[in-house]
């Protein structure tokens, strides 16, 4: 079942004279872990604003073509309505916290109570979030008063506890410490193999070689490739497009070592592990 | 010669736990990185050294002048500090504005703090960028702004809260060339930083805080030589350190060149 149908999307944004998106078409199937990669400006958060519906209802600007999110189109639908399907953790946790409420509790029952949720249910579903999240002790603080990387965990958590079928995520590990940000990927590999949907942005290409079933390659408003993290990261052009692979990937590139079943380099420290002990025998 | 000495400092907020506990550091040419887990108290700890907070007891000390007896203002010509969140830095509706606030503030003339901000802004790649509002730029872009901010200031001592937010390769790399400029200009460069790789690329020195205290502090090699140590405090070691771990190679290599180089002299 297809979760995500875009169809020749096109945006540009008011004031400007370049479309950010330029007729972007792709689907994503339930439960899959896509990972978006391209240098900055080249439509990544765009696309990610395009998926909740704040682009263009916020942003108002040109709009061309179809998205459909869990069988809604977007553009004749309301955030308000969107929000129920699809939910987004924003680049900065910093712009995400409404500001509205004094506990990090509240700030992430906010979400909650917008949708309608009964008081026992969204009890048990803050509670999970901020298990899930590590971030149960700072329940009570005001949320202004985490520091950088809490912050995020709590935007993060915010948007899990609405139970999204679809969970857009703007870099959400660039302000966690590294043993953090491999425990939020896992806790969210793990809800994308409960069945919910994951669109991830991010620039630590090690992470998104480990976790995402498809990496889709942005540059300049056009989709470049769309494919499996081992046959993105094989591409020689990748450095073209402003990524670059992960570390295993560059080394077993130097070395040329491939994986003789797939003819591509490893992407991860694990199968780089084997070639390279294999490649030494 | 540019020195900061961080004696005996203990911090807390209000009436809270203890933050800061007993830190005794000092910093001098040496560039260095400080990680450790969320929460440890590095944010915390850099306001300290700019002057923004004062250690509840203890003292630091920025080239010989204590940050009890001056005010943030007066400071502010030796330390610059570029703030995690750029949103938090940033008011000005321009940008050359913006990045002229801080030249102008220490004392520069409106010609030179011109002249420094273009020149800022030409480091950070965003010169064409100067009428526009700081506000209609990405956040990558933001990040930029903030740090050419504290560039034109030239101050002696630049202090970076996680510059590479948001940055991806060529924005890094920008960022990397930028720390070693500084650093080879005789400036005191320190940064807060959760990128292992960016570090083991970029500094001589790095010091790990783990619950308000020092945990490790040497030359980057050496502390990334500490797998249990990292573990313990919530970081891991760069990912080519990792594999060499693995494969059980004795020696820590910190970058992909220099892991090839020993690869293709000698099969591991």
């Amino acid at each position: 079942m297809k979760k995500i149908i875009v169809e020749n999307l096109k945006y540009k944004y008011p004031l400007t004279n370049e479309l950010a998106l330029k007729g972007i078409s792709f689907e994503v199937a339930k439960g899959e872990f896509i990972g978006i990669v391209g240098k900055n400006l080249s439509g990544k958060s765009t696309l990610c604003q395009a998926l909740v519906g704040l682009v263009p209802h916020f942003y108002k600007g040109s709009y061309g073509g179809s998205v459909i999110v869990d069988g809604l189109q977007v553009l004749q639908s309301e955030i308000s309505e969107l929000a129920h399907k699809v939910g987004i953790v924003f680049q900065n946790p910093f712009t995400q916290v409404t500001g509205a409420k004094l506990t990090v509790y509240e700030e992430i029952a906010f979400g909650l109570e917008n949708m309608g949720i009964q008081r026992e249910e969204m009890k048990e579903r803050i509670d999970d979030a901020l298990k899930l999240l590590d971030i149960y002790q700072f329940k009570d603080r005001n949320p202004f008063d985490l520091s950088g990387g809490q912050m995020q965990r709590m935007a993060i958590a915010s948007i899990i506890a609405m139970k999204p079928e679809i969970i857009v995520l703007d870099e959400p590990t660039s302000q966690l410490d590294p043993q953090g940000s491999e425990e939020v990927f896992k806790a969210i590999q793990n809800l994308s193999k409960q069945g919910m949907t994951v669109i991830m942005i991010e620039h630590k290409m090690e992470k998104i070689a480990k976790y995402s079933d498809r990496v889709m390659l942005l540059h300049d408003g056009e989709i470049i490739d769309f494919d499996t993290p081992q046959k993105i990261f094989s591409r020689k052009d990748l450095n073209d497009y402003g990524v670059t692979a992960p570390v295993f990937t560059k080394i077993c590139k130097e070395l040329e070592i491939k994986n003789e079943a797939t003819g591509l380099y490893p992407i991860t420290l694990d199968e780089t592990y084997d070639l390279v002990v294999k490649y030494n025998a | 010669m540019h020195k900061i000495e961080v004696r005996n400092l203990h911090f807390s907020y209000e009436n809270n736990e203890e933050i800061l506990k007993e830190i005794n550091l000092t910093f001098d040419h040496r560039s260095t990185a400080i990680i450790g887990q969320n929460g440890a108290g590095k944010t915390t700890f850099v306001k300290l050294l700019k002057g923004l907070l004062k250690p509840n007891t203890g003292d630091v000390i920025i080239n010989g002048i204590n940050t009890k007896d001056i005010t943030v203002a007066g400071l502010a010509k030796y330390i610059g500090l570029v703030f995690q969140n750029p949103n938090d830095q940033i008011f000005k509706n321009k940008i050359i504005d913006e990045v002229m606030f801080g030249p102008l503030n220490i004392g520069q003339t409106p010609t030179e703090a011109k002249e420094n901000a273009i020149k800022a802004l030409k480091t950070v790649g965003l010169c064409e960028k100067i009428d526009e509002n700081p506000y209609d730029i990405s956040l990558s872009e933001r990040k930029l702004i903030s740090i050419a901010s504290i560039l034109a200031m030239d101050t002696e001592i630049i202090i970076f809260d996680e510059p590479t937010i948001a940055q991806d390769y060529e924005g890094k790399e920008r960022i990397k060339s930028i720390i070693k400029d500084l650093s080879a200009k005789g400036k005191l460069v320190l940064t807060i930083i959760h990128d292992m790789d960016f570090v083991a690329e970029t500094f001589e020195r790095t010091i790990v805080i783990a619950k308000g205290k020092v945990l490790l502090d040497g030359t980057t090699r050496e502390v990334y030589a500490y797998k249990d140590v990292l573990n313990e405090a919530y970081l891991e070691a760069p990912n080519v350190t990792q594999l060499c771990q693995c494969l059980g190679v004795k020696e820590t290599f910190l970058t992909v060149e220099e892991f090839i180089e020993y690869k293709k002299k000698d099969r591991i």
